[in-house]
């Protein structure tokens, strides 16, 4: 993997945008006129060098000193690229944390090592889980402050072991670190000789978290039809996309959905170059050996039938400051479909305290999850999340506002 | 099999979202400034649709200042990709009242720019822009989405952002907002550049080491035209000089550079440890200049 994309989600006192800062830093991604910037406004607020002011990005946030929205970073080392997601962790940016990881392959998440295990480990391990993510990187952070005691982070790990089971997260890596003072951040701390791991760095640079969708059946959601209507290229009609699972070469049979029809693939283009296969994540223009109703929305697959149903359970947060209305008609977008959809049901809510799902009175507000069934004027062509992610996800969009409402995950 | 390389995963996803932006408007373009964030954007588009043509306008601020290089790079480019070219002039709005010169020794027209834009965006109805925006350019840029809803003034509204999950872009809006979509959101300057080199793009000459006449303003080389005038102590000298972004003849400063070959340009951006918009004087303004500037609907 030539990228990793990992998310990460803390609040005002975990450290986060000072180990985030000491990242870019110490793995010398930060130019010189933005660290002129951060040492000239350290200096009129009376510090030192605040690394956290690196990251911090709006206005307003630089005010009231906290993370409100989903800030993308981008470093690089010799081995690998990587893009963070840095989101705020309090409840009430539950719907930031979940728009950060719903891109990510990795989570790092921070715990203080004063503190352990609290509300907020559970929240973001919990998140992780849910959209899936496969590698989590534990940091325990703050160590300078617990005099560098091995127990400290041990228990930390102990704790750990029931959230990880609970949130359903495959892999998990922990590393004991100093943010403020840079202790096996990007170099090995000779203040902990008891861990003889990797440093944080090292391990984000050696993750390599598997995506179910690159091995599972072809997947491809059209979103739109290419038909030139040039004399050189008369009779061309292409469907332009971006393989969604799987991976296809030419000659193969596939079925067209929603309508169930069978057709051999004649041609995979990219630009002027015309490919012999096409896989997870590649963006094609495929053309096929006969005359075929394919339309946005379209799905070309091979192998297992795609689901195809009108009424569908999924997980679902809700994004909105304004509450679910029982009844309303909300517009369903999906890479397979896009409609008219109502939640038919609030089945159960998650105890964001309890991290479990309790019958709710129906009601869905912001930052809240949910198990609903969904029902669609037309049945979508999709696919369990767990099993493919770009097939499994949706949001809900208001129909008169236009704002994204909700975001769910097929069960 | 070969693994696709990192710069393969940017231009897919680059193309996916270029692509959504034709689904989803009606009259998308692409803002085109002739610098090599909006050229590797409007080649990107062009992949996307091939073997169909590029079914986008590019539009072109034109603040009356502009590096002679930079027009006609551009006229030429749009002839080359078959494309039409829609400009909106800064000089129109400032004949027509609508936009104030800014008065003073550190007057430019980088901030009127918005107004053009604005009326070019309502007399042409175009309802989505694309252009070379980069999260890694800037720290208010870090928040952008790809697909940036704008207010029928054209402003961005920081705190009232529509998520975006997977790739799951919402283009809804009311009559008369609009969208700015931004396909290399996730793209690095040193990304740009070697796309630049992988693809064989051509770029204005500008971004080459040459001999020009500068005056040094600022912290940065600021080419000679007639569209500056020297203050006390200002002495017109020839340097070789490069420009790493184009802009407004008037701000836009150069940095001293022997590099005048594309491989030469990325070895030094390699070494380079200052960020590329270091050298606009727009953005030292205040800590939070580009912000400020991006919600009255500046790009």
């Amino acid at each position: 993997m030539n990228v990793l994309r990992f998310t990460t989600a803390g609040s005002v006192d975990d450290g986060k945008s000072t180990l985030i800062g000491r990242l870019l830093y110490d793995s010398k991604s930060v130019f010189i006129d933005q660290l002129d910037a951060v040492a000239a406004s350290s200096k009129r607020r009376g510090t030192e060098l605040d690394l956290s002011l690196l990251t911090d990005g709006l206005k307003d946030e630089r005010e009231q000193g906290i993370t409100i929205d989903v800030a993308y970073r981008y470093f690089a080392t010799p081995k690998r690229n990587f893009i963070l997601a840095d989101t705020p962790g309090h409840v009430q940016y539950t719907r930031n944390m979940v728009t950060g990881a719903s891109t990510a392959d990795a989570a790092l998440i921070l715990i203080d090592a004063r503190h352990g295990v609290v509300e907020q480990t559970r929240r973001h391990s919990f998140i992780a889980g849910l959209l899936g993510l496969r590698a989590v990187v534990v940091c325990v952070n703050k160590m300078d402050l617990v005099d560098y005691r091995e127990p400290a982070f041990t228990k930390v790990c102990e704790d750990f072991e029931a959230l990880r089971k609970a949130a359903g997260l495959p892999e998990v890596h922990f590393v004991p670190v100093s943010a403020l003072v840079g202790d096996n951040v990007v170099d090995a701390s000779g203040r902990m000789p008891w861990y003889q791991g990797p440093t944080l760095l090292s391990l984000l640079e050696e993750l390599e978290p598997i995506e179910p969708a690159a091995a599972s059946d072809f997947r491809f959601p059209v979103q739109l039809v290419i038909r030139p209507r040039t004399s050189e290229h008369h009779d061309f009609r292409g469907y332009a996309g971006r393989v969604a699972g799987g991976r296809i070469a030419l000659g193969d049979p596939i079925t067209v959905w929603p309508e169930g029809i069978e057709a051999l693939v004649n041609g995979i283009h990219l630009g002027s170059q015309e490919l012999q296969t096409a896989s997870y994540g590649q963006s094609v223009v495929i053309t096929l050996d006969r005359d075929v109703n394919v339309a946005r929305t379209s799905v070309l697959s091979a192998g297992s039938q795609p689901k195809r149903e009108a009424s569908l359970k999924a997980k679902l947060c809700w994004l909105d400051a304004k509450a679910h209305q029982p009844g309303l008609r909300y517009e369903f977008r999906a890479p397979g479909g896009q409609g008219q959809a109502m939640i038919a049901e609030v089945t159960k809510v998650l105890n964001l305290d309890t991290l479990e799902y309790e019958l709710g009175d129906g009601s869905l507000g912001s930052n809240q999850i949910a198990e609903v069934v969904l029902r669609c004027a037309q049945a979508p062509t999709t696919e369990a999340y767990s099993d493919q992610r770009i097939m499994g996800g949706f949001v809900l969009v208001d129909p008169v506002r236009g704002a994204t409402v909700a975001a769910g995950m097929i069960q | 099999m070969q693994q696709p390389s990192f710069l393969d995963e940017l231009e897919a996803e680059a193309i996916f979202v270029i692509r959504e932006a034709y689904a989803q408007f009606e009259r998308p373009t692409i803002l085109f400034s002739g610098g090599k964030d909006s050229i590797v954007v409007s080649h990107l588009a062009q992949k996307a649709f091939a073997p169909a043509g590029i079914p986008f306008a590019l539009v072109h601020v034109d603040t009356g200042h502009n590096f002679p290089e930079t027009l006609e790079f551009r006229d030429r480019y749009v002839k080359q990709i078959g494309a039409e070219l829609i400009v909106g002039s800064v000089q129109d709005s400032i004949d027509r009242g609508t936009a104030q010169e800014e008065q003073g020794p550190l007057g430019n027209r980088n901030r009127i720019q918005s107004v053009t834009l604005i009326e070019t965006i309502d007399r042409e109805r175009i309802d989505c822009l694309m252009g070379g925006g980069r999260r890694d350019e800037e720290k208010a840029r870090a928040k952008e989405r790809f697909f940036s809803h704008r207010d029928a003034f054209g402003q961005w509204d920081p705190k009232n952002q529509r998520p975006e999950l997977w790739n799951l872009f919402n283009g809804a809006k009311q009559p008369g907002e609009h969208f700015r979509v931004f396909p290399i959101s996730n793209w690095t300057e040193m990304n740009v550049w070697h796309y630049i080199r992988r693809e064989g793009i051509e770029l204005p000459s500008l971004y080459f080491a040459a001999p020009r006449q500068v005056i040094w303003r600022s912290g940065s080389w600021l080419p000679v035209s007639d569209f500056i005038s020297l203050r006390a102590g200002e002495v017109p000298t020839t340097k070789t000089i490069r420009f790493r972004t184009l802009g407004d003849i008037t701000i836009t400063g150069g940095i001293e550079s022997e590099a005048a070959s594309l491989d030469a340009v990325i070895a030094e951006v390699e070494t380079l440890r200052q960020t590329e918009r270091g050298n606009r004087e727009d953005d030292k303004r205040s800590e939070s200049s580009m912000e400020e500037r991006k919600k009255q609907g500046y790009f």
